[in-house]
Parts: C-alpha cells; sequence; structure tokens
C-alpha cells in the first residue's frame, strides 16, 4: 500500500491506522501467520497497532501478545501463563534506556563499574536464553539509543563514569551475544533515534505522560524497521534492482548529451553525488543483490554511458541491461524470465514519477519515490528492501552463479537435443540427508521459494532442526555443480513417515536449475531412501498458490496417481515404489 | 479561528482516529460519550488533533482537559 511505503507520512498514518489496517484486509492477498510477543520495558499499544500494519503490508498476518506495561523480564522469568500458551514463533523486546536500572556515579571505581555493566547485561541474556529454551523462538531486542542529556558533557562518551559510555559498551555486550546467536536480532533504535533527532525522540514528556520511550511521531519509523528484520527472517527480501540510466546513475540524457556530456565523477557537487550512487549500487552486488538495467535508450548509448570512465559502475557489473524503446514493465517482465526471477522480487529506481507509477502498478514492484539525486541513498536506505538478517554463502555468491547461468543460457543454443546439451553440462549432484551446516541455507531456500514448490510451507530455523533431529523423517537435501561452476544447495525434500507410506510434506527447488532433471534426481534417492527404511507407497501434496503453477503437473510427470482433490483444487497423489525405474540419465549423483 | 471552524475541523479528526464517519462531537462530549475513547486512543487523539492545528498541548493542559470545550478553547487561544 502506497500510504506504507517510505518516504511516508507518519502523521497520517497513525491518524488513520484503523481504515489503513481495514483495507489492507481487505484486498484479498494470501498471508503467512506469525506469532508475536511484543514484550516491552515502556508503553507498547501504538507499535503493535502500527507494526500490524507493516507487516500486512509485507504478507504477513501478525497474532500478537503484548505483556502488561513494562513486564518484559518477569514475563519471561516467570513463566506467564498467558505468554506460554501464546507460545510465539518471533519474541520483539523493545526496552530503551529508560529500562537501564543500574546507576553508575562518578563516585565508584573503576571495578564497581565494571560489576554494573555486567549485571545489566546479564539480566538481559538469562532472559534470552530463558526465550530460547521456552520456545526456540526468533529474539528481536532493541538496543539502547544514547542518553537524553549528558551529566559529564563531552567526558560522558570518553569516561567510564558517563551514561553515555556505559550505554556504549553495554551495546557491543549485546552485539557480542548477537554475533554467536543465529535466531538473535537487533533492532538498531540507537540508530534510529540518532537519524531521527535524539532530542526530538526521547522528548521526556512522552514518557512522563504515557510512559512511552520515544515520540508518537517515530513510532512508524521503528515499526518499518521491526517489519523489515521480520520479512527478511521470512525470506521476503527483494532481489534485484532494476535501474533507469539518464538522471538515475548520472546526470543528463546520454543519447542527447553524448558521453562527454553527463555529469558523474568528481568535477561537481552534482557529480559526485551521482558518483557515491553509484558506489551505493555497486556495493549491493557484495551482498548478492542483482543489478539489471531498464533503460529507454539506444543500446550502444546506454553502454557508452556505463563505461564512462569516471564512473563508478561498468557494464560487467549488470546481470542484464535492457536498453530499447520498449515500456519499462515489459523489459523488466523479460529480465525477470531470464534469470528466473519473479517480477516482485525487483526494486525499481527511476527519477521519473511516471515511470514508477507505470511499473509498479502494472507488475506491483516497489518504486520508491527517490526525490533529488541527494536523497536517493537515503530514502533506499532506509526502505530496507535488502534487509541482512544473516549473510550465506550463497548470497555473496549469488552473483557469480547468475552470471554463470546466463552463460549455459547462451551455450544451450549450440546442441542438437536438449539432452545434449544437458550431458554438457556434466553435471554432478550430491544429495543426502540434512547437515548442521546445511539447515541456516535449508531454511532460506524453503522462505523464499515459491515457483518450484509444492506445498509452499514455512520454517523457522529451530522448527527445521527439530526435524533435523526426528527420526519420523525422511530428508534429502541436493546440491548441485557443473562445469560453470556450484549452484549451492538448490533442492529440498522432507517426508513424514506414516507407517509404510511416506507423506510428502515439502518438495521445492530452487528456479535457477529448473529443467536440468534434478527433480529426477532427488526422487531417485529419495525412492531409494524410503524402501530402504521399509515404505512402499509415496504420497505427494500439491497446494496451488498464485506462484507455483509451474509444478501443477510434477507428480503426475513423475507417474503418481491422483487419489484425491478438493474443492479448493488440493490434490493428493501417490506412487507405488515397487518396480520403480531410475528417471535420472544426466546427472552423475553421489549419496 | 473561530469556534466552528474549529469544531469543523476537529469532527474529521475524530472521525479519522475513532474510525467512525457518524461522529459528531460539540463542546459538551466528553470520554463517555465515544466508545473506544479510551487512554490509549487518548494519546493518538492528541497527536492527531496538534498535527491538525499545528499547536503543542502543555502536559498540564493534557491532563486537564474535561471536555472537547475545553478543547476548543485552548486551541482558539493558540491557532
Amino acid at each position: 500500500m502506497d500510504i506504507l511505503n517510505y518516504p511516508f507520512d507518519s502523521g497520517y498514518i497513525l491518524k488513520k491506522r484503523k481504515s489503513i489496517k481495514r483495507e489492507l484486509l481487505s484486498d484479498g492477498t494470501s498471508r503467512i501467520k506469525k506469532k508475536i510477543a511484543v514484550l516491552g520495558g515502556s508503553t507498547t499499544s501504538d507499535i503493535v497497532s502500527v507494526l500490524e500494519l507493516f507487516l500486512l503490508n509485507e504478507g504477513i498476518k501478525p497474532e500478537f501478545y503484548e505483556c502488561e506495561y513494562a513486564q518484559y523480564w518477569q514475563d519471561v522469568m516467570f513463566e506467564n501463563p498467558g505468554l506460554m500458551k501464546f507460545s510465539p514463533d518471533i519474541v520483539y523486546i523493545h526496552t530503551s534506556s529508560r529500562n537501564i536500572t543500574e546507576k553508575i556515579s562518578v563516585k565508584q571505581s573503576a571495578d564497581e563499574i565494571e560489576q554494573k555493566l555486567t549485571d545489566q547485561y546479564k539480566h538481559f541474556e538469562v532472559m534470552w536464553d530463558k526465550i530460547k529454551s521456552l520456545f526456540g523462538a526468533v529474539i528481536i531486542q532493541n538496543n539502547f539509543e544514547l542518553p537524553y542529556y549528558r551529566l559529564l558533557g563531552n567526558k560522558d562518551a570518553s569516561d567510564i563514569h558517563g551514561l553515555t559510555n556505559f550505554i556504549s559498551r553495554l551495546n557491543m555486550k549485546l552485539y557480542d551475544y548477537a554475533g554467536g546467536n543465529e535466531n538473535f536480532f537487533i533492532n538498531d533504535i540507537n540508530y534510529l533515534s540518532a537519524s531521527y533527532g535524539v532530542d526530538k525522540w526521547s522528548e521526556p514528556k512522552w514518557w512522563y505522560m504515557y510512559k512511552y520511550c520515544l515520540c508518537l511521531d517515530a513510532i512508524p519509523k521503528l515499526c518499518l524497521n521491526i517489519s523489515n528484520i521480520i520479512k527478511s527472517i521470512m525470506g521476503k527480501n527483494k532481489k534485484a534492482f532494476a535501474l533507469d540510466l539518464d538522471n538515475t546513475l548520472w546526470g543528463g540524457v546520454v543519447g542527447d548529451d553524448g558521453v562527454d556530456g553527463i555529469v558523474i565523477g568528481q568535477e561537481t557537487a552534482e557529480a559526485e553525488a551521482y558518483y557515491e550512487f553509484q558506489e551505493y549500487i555497486k556495493a549491493h552486488r557484495d551482498i548478492g543483490v542483482l543489478l539489471t538495467v531498464a533503460s529507454k535508450n539506444e543500446e550502444e548509448n546506454a553502454l557508452a554511458g556505463l563505461d564512462h570512465p569516471d564512473g563508478a559502475l561498468k557494464p560487467g557489473d549488470f546481470i542484464s541491461i535492457k536498453a530499447n524503446w520498449q515500456p519499462k514493465n515489459i523489459n523488466i517482465q523479460n529480465t525477470a524470465d531470464e534469470i528466473g526471477l519473479l517480477p516482485e522480487s525487483f526494486v525499481f529506481v527511476d527519477d521519473n514519477p511516471a515511470e514508477r507509477e507505470i511499473v509498479s502498478a502494472q507488475l506491483g514492484v516497489k518504486a520508491p519515490k527517490i526525490g533529488q539525486v541527494d536523497s536517493y541513498i537515503k530514502i533506499l536506505d532506509t526502505c530496507g528492501f535488502f534487509e541482512v538478517t544473516s549473510l550465506s554463502g550463497d548470497d555473496l555468491k549469488r552473483n557469480e552463479m547468475y552470471e554463470a547461468n546466463a552463460k549455459r543460457n547462451r551455450q544451450k543454443a549450440m546442441f542438437e537435443s536438449y539432452k545434449d546439451y544437458l550431458l554438457s553440462l556434466e553435471m554432478n549432484a550430491l544429495i543426502r540427508d540434512f547437515e548442521p551446516v546445511d539447515i541456516q541455507r535449508i531454511t532460506q531456500l524453503t522462505n523464499k521459494s515459491n515457483q518450484f514448490n509444492l506445498t509452499t510451507k514455512r520454517f523457522t530455523l529451530s522448527q527445521m532442526e527439530d526435524i533435523y533431529n526426528s527420526d519420523e523423517y525422511i530428508r534429502l537435501c541436493g546440491r548441485l555443480t557443473d562445469k560453470f561452476g556450484d549452484n549451492g544447495i538448490v533442492s529440498v525434500v522432507i517426508g513424514k513417515i506414516n507407517g509404510d507410506s511416506l507423506d510428502i510434506i515439502l518438495w521445492l527447488m530452487s528456479c535457477r536449475v529448473l529443467k536440468r532433471d534434478m527433480e529426477y534426481a532427488m526422487l531417485d534417492s529419495l525412492v531409494k531412501k524410503a524402501s530402504k527404511q521399509g515404505i512402499t507407497t509415496l504420497k505427494g501434496y500439491y497446494y496451488p498458490t498464485a506462484k507455483n503453477n509451474m509444478v501443477s503437473t510434477l507428480y503426475a510427470d513423475f507417474g503418481f496417481e491422483k487419489i484425491q482433490e478438493d474443492n479448493e483444487k488440493n490434490t493428493v497423489w501417490s506412487l507405488d515404489i515397487k518396480g520403480y525405474g531410475e528417471k535420472n540419465k544426466v546427472i552423475t549423483v553421489k549419496e | 479561528m473561530d469556534r466552528q471552524e474549529i469544531i469543523k475541523r476537529l469532527n474529521e479528526v475524530f472521525r479519522d482516529v475513532f474510525d467512525d464517519e457518524n461522529i459528531v462531537v460539540d463542546a459538551e462530549t466528553t470520554a463517555d460519550d465515544i466508545e473506544d475513547w479510551d487512554s490509549i486512543e487518548h494519546i493518538n487523539l492528541i497527536s492527531a488533533v496538534e498535527g491538525e492545528f499545528k499547536i503543542r498541548f502543555t502536559m498540564g493542559e493534557v491532563s486537564g482537559m474535561k471536555n472537547v470545550g475545553e478543547m476548543i478553547e485552548i486551541i482558539a487561544q493558540r491557532a
């Protein structure tokens, strides 16, 4: 919903939240349900109602538990029955510097202050550990914002007796915990409040009157930040930029002004602004974001502009460059098809409001109002489209993988038959049970695969760990390598043992290896493993969604028989595995 | 600003905040007259009124206001 897209009008969101919620709930999108406990050290009611809007807007339907005023610690430590019964998937701990209970003063020794720092930290650590053991839930914890006043003036920051210093060191302890705990995330209110302005953020009348640790107007920004963390954990990050060129990546129009006439580099203030923006975009490659161009230009002019010696970006940084006179929504759709992504995974960056309007209306693509060049970075950055919650090896290599994909597509044209092409790829698959090191990647893949996904079931990391530790399941993950490179883990299958049959509750594959016969290799391995455990029948389930039509006939293609279909077209399929013949003929499989 | 104008604009704010197109406020209206007007919605209401008239109530004013009439008086002096 446009009202909730940053840059937004906080006052309007706060005032109209009831009707915004009604509108979101009636828009007909299907949403993933999540149980979120909001445990506050101050008032949280408006935070809950605004957070709900941002989550609904990301396709997540939250159910909330809210603790009584400032009972965040007691609720966990003394196992409040309401919280226990609720059993959250996610716990958000909304604490602030108002909740620092250890008082420090200049009369104390260094040892005493160190002890207070440890005590204050332990107060939180025991609670996180308890949440982990009670629920295995994801924890989102506020860090601490800078204090509203500085008793020691500037020395407050550098001297151990200063509250500013104490808070900074306390935050470092939080970050150390975050570094060692995968399901623990910091909601960085220290940055948010600084960016908003601590004087306004912490305006004390909100505390005196309503026991709010921040001003009401800052709540939408706080909630956007929390919802970015949550949607990222749920695999709902965007994956690619579709970038305009003229007046977006450089100043001026390369077709009119010529390469020498465009504004980029270090010579003028405007040129510097475009240069820094190019650097910002380029850095996204390192966190696995794909760069593409959608520009109305002659291709040779576009390439010449990108080859400008003073620019930071080069043509080789892009997975795809579409510079022509077709409508941009068509170009983005084509780019998406070529690299195997959905259009909605793109963020469209264009200075022209009319282009933004068409692309977002036609494709449902986010197209933020980026303003003038000196605000491009700040606005895109605040939107949090690519919020990093984990950096897996595959994220870092994603650009290489998609580049290899593009190479493969070019080579396809040279072969007589498709099978010859597949054989020429020299594919090797490793298909085996999960191992602890894979579980993060498996969970990530499970939560973001939409198209080749039969049941679209989502799992948190701890749910996946439970499956890993249980002997009621047969699990397979498949890694595929070919002569162009390693695709990483690309397919996951989980079956639940039910007597002598196996219920296949999850079957998914990354779209980057579509049409490589990897699904046959997975089925071969599944049948082998199942029959070893005395299973005679495989049962497959297909639940249609708006996105997974490509696998509607998968079980039929595999030779399963349809045994059930309900009103919503959910189907159940069955395969007797006696006499099963191996289907994969092109991949060498190791198990 | 005259009181008629203030009432008209206040009425819009009340309708937005309580999401009810049938609300009609006057000087006598109190929290008891509007079903959803509790301490939590009060924060949101005060903030929305401040935004509408580009004024800030003091802490004393917020806790001292007995009815919409008193709110109108404060706005009339400031806006």
